[in-house]
């Protein structure tokens, strides 16, 4: 592993009990969700991550236990390395703390995750959707909203997909 | 017909002052269609007269689902619509993704795929930079610069059909390399734009560094500090005209940036102005870029030789049946990536652009997210607009040089 980031990844693993993995030369640290704003401050503040680079979910149905990954990655601009932080997810309405007041850059982020996957965010000042219009129903990147094709009905699945077609308004 | 719902001045209620509320300042809604703010953006302003107390950015007009698309198609399909994203840096869009297909699959592009891939996305940075130059400045007025640097830009356009058939949307950079070699009248027509640049960016120099109309409009506005672009992870010329010298190109190469030899150009104001400078001094690299990859591009294959991910050439389907099977399964089932989650970044014109991109073994990628310079840019322009007049937002909007397809995605 890079030896830059081995002190960070040994500190999360002992104080927040980090799963370390490593795939074509990254390294991901699966953290328990209620650590996520720990995790972070503990990143910028000592180990000089001042970049979130990017911040976004993986929608894992039908599994539930968990059903989402919440995907951080941290940046060093001093060190020039990335780190890949996950928090596991249960449920269909699940919710996480927000990190807007340790990288403000989150605020839109979280928007963006909210809008499209439903991921609430507590505490965080303003959680409107960013994407689509205020009005909009449903978190399109979650695996079980449909595409927006029309379901095909056969004979022998006629009525089952008969019950869940969009009627009337549109 | 639906009613169109809006958000209410309750939800908004965080973004605007006390004032706003009792009537002393005035609430203007600015776009989504105004030629000022570059595509599809929406500004809600409280202005104190002529002043901007408050700028609420929304965005979303141009949001196209491409992300969720692209998880119904293969991998090489789903290619196709990534340059639609940041459609001023199309070879860009398609360079990261493909790297980020290779570092999951494990595909080496051979030394001249590196160099073309270098050469086609830094002529994409001068065309986005050129469009920006011109838009920006004719926005405060400057309209003959708009027309010159049009004219550069259709070089560079014409290069693009050259190689690719298309002059926006390429696609011409796919995993495991390219989709095939140059033409021959590639280098002539590549050196004729490296020789012909250089001298016009004097000449646009000439028409604004130092013109008192066009310094009025930009030094001193919309200052942005290292600190703040950082929390607001504002990369790209934003980032480093306000001082800091993070460049992706030299922070962490790929396509073999390490080779060659260039400056990260860098400013300490933070202003309009330097932005200016920065992104004036960046063609200049490019060009610089450019020639030493010409100088000393290798000859060879242009893509990995693995079958297994990547098509085998047309003369072979004739002459080989593994050739041929090959081909057959690459087009209709696709290629089967192993699984796990990779993070690829380049650097755009506007700043840092990621891929990340997850895989479950499947010939669809099971979640594909662009992290895009644009979307950044805007969360942080109303720290950078406040207190400034109306005027110089339009200023502020084309200096930070925003694309909406980069951040609805």
């Amino acid at each position: 592993m890079n030896e830059i980031l081995n002190p960070a990844v040994e500190r999360l693993q002992q104080q927040f009990k980090g799963q370390v993995s490593e795939f074509r030369g990254e390294v991901t640290l699966l953290i328990p969700a209620e650590v996520n704003v720990d995790v972070a401050t503990l990143l910028r503040d000592e180990f000089a991550f001042d970049l979130l680079s990017a911040l976004t979910a993986v929608d894992y149905c039908p599994q539930t236990h968990p059903r989402f990954h919440l995907v951080y990655i941290f940046y060093s601009t001093a060190n020039k390395v990335y780190l890949n932080v996950r928090a596991p997810l249960d449920g269909d309405t699940p919710s996480i703390r927000t990190l807007e007041t340790v990288y403000p850059s989150a605020n839109w982020r979280e928007r963006e995750v909210w809008d499209l996957f439903g991921i609430h965010f507590e505490g965080h000042s303003d959680l409107r959707r960013l994407l689509l219009p205020p009005d909009w129903k449903g978190h399109p990147l979650r695996k079980d909203y449909p595409l927006g094709y029309e379901e095909v009905q056969f004979t022998f699945n006629f009525d089952e997909i008969d019950t869940r077609k969009p009627k009337g308004e549109l | 017909m639906r009613e169109i719902q809006e958000f209410t001045l309750d939800e908004l209620k965080i973004h605007l002052s006390e004032k706003a509320l009792s009537g002393e300042t005035v609430v203007l809604n600015m776009g989504p269609q105004h030629p000022s703010t570059h595509g599809v953006l929406r500004l809600i302003l409280e202005l104190n007269g002529e002043i901007i107390v408050n700028c609420i950015p929304d965005v979303g007009y141009l949001h196209t689902g491409i992300e969720k698309n692209m998880e119904a198609k293969t991998y090489q399909k789903a290619e196709v619509l990534v340059d639609r994203m940041d459609y001023m840096y199309a070879m860009g869009n398609t360079l990261v993704y493909s790297l980020a297909v290779e570092k999951l699959t494990g595909l080496q592009p051979p030394p001249r795929a590196d160099a073309i891939r270098v050469i086609l996305t830094e002529l994409s940075r001068i065309q986005s930079h050129l469009l920006w130059l011109g838009t920006s400045a004719m926005d405060l007025a400057a309209l003959s610069t708009f027309l010159y640097a049009m004219r550069e830009r259709e070089m560079v356009l014409d290069i693009f059909e050259l190689v690719s058939g298309a002059r926006m949307m390429t696609t011409f950079i796919r995993p495991g390399g390219l989709w095939r070699d140059v033409p021959v009248q590639f280098e002539t027509m590549v050196r004729d734009f490296t020789k012909v640049l250089p001298k016009r960016l004097v000449e646009y120099e000439s028409m604004l560094t130092h013109n008192p109309l066009f310094l009025d409009r930009t030094k001193g506005i919309g200052k942005i500090d290292t600190q703040t672009c950082l929390a607001y992870d504002v990369t790209g010329p934003a980032l480093r005209a306000s001082g800091l010298a993070h460049d992706v190109r030299k922070s962490n190469p790929y396509s073999g940036y390490d080779l060659y030899d260039f400056d990260v150009p860098t400013q300490s104001e933070g202003d309009v102005y330097a932005r200016y400078l920065v992104r004036i001094e960046e063609m200049r690299q490019s060009v610089r870029i450019i020639e030493q990859a010409l100088d000393k591009i290798p000859y060879g294959p242009v893509r990995d030789q693995n079958y297994k991910y990547v098509p085998p050439p047309r003369s072979e389907i004739g002459v080989s049946m593994e050739a041929l099977i090959h081909h057959f399964k690459l087009w209709t089932e696709g290629f089967v990536p192993p699984k796990g989650a990779v993070y690829t970044t380049v650097e755009s014109p506007r700043g840092e652009m990621g891929v990340f991109l997850e895989s479950n073994g499947t010939p669809k990628p099971y979640r594909v997210h662009y992290r895009t310079p644009s979307g950044p840019l805007l969360h942080a322009l109303p720290v950078i607009a406040k207190g400034h007049f109306v005027a110089d937002l339009i200023g502020i909007i084309g200096s930070i040089d925003i694309v909406l397809g980069d951040c609805d995605r």
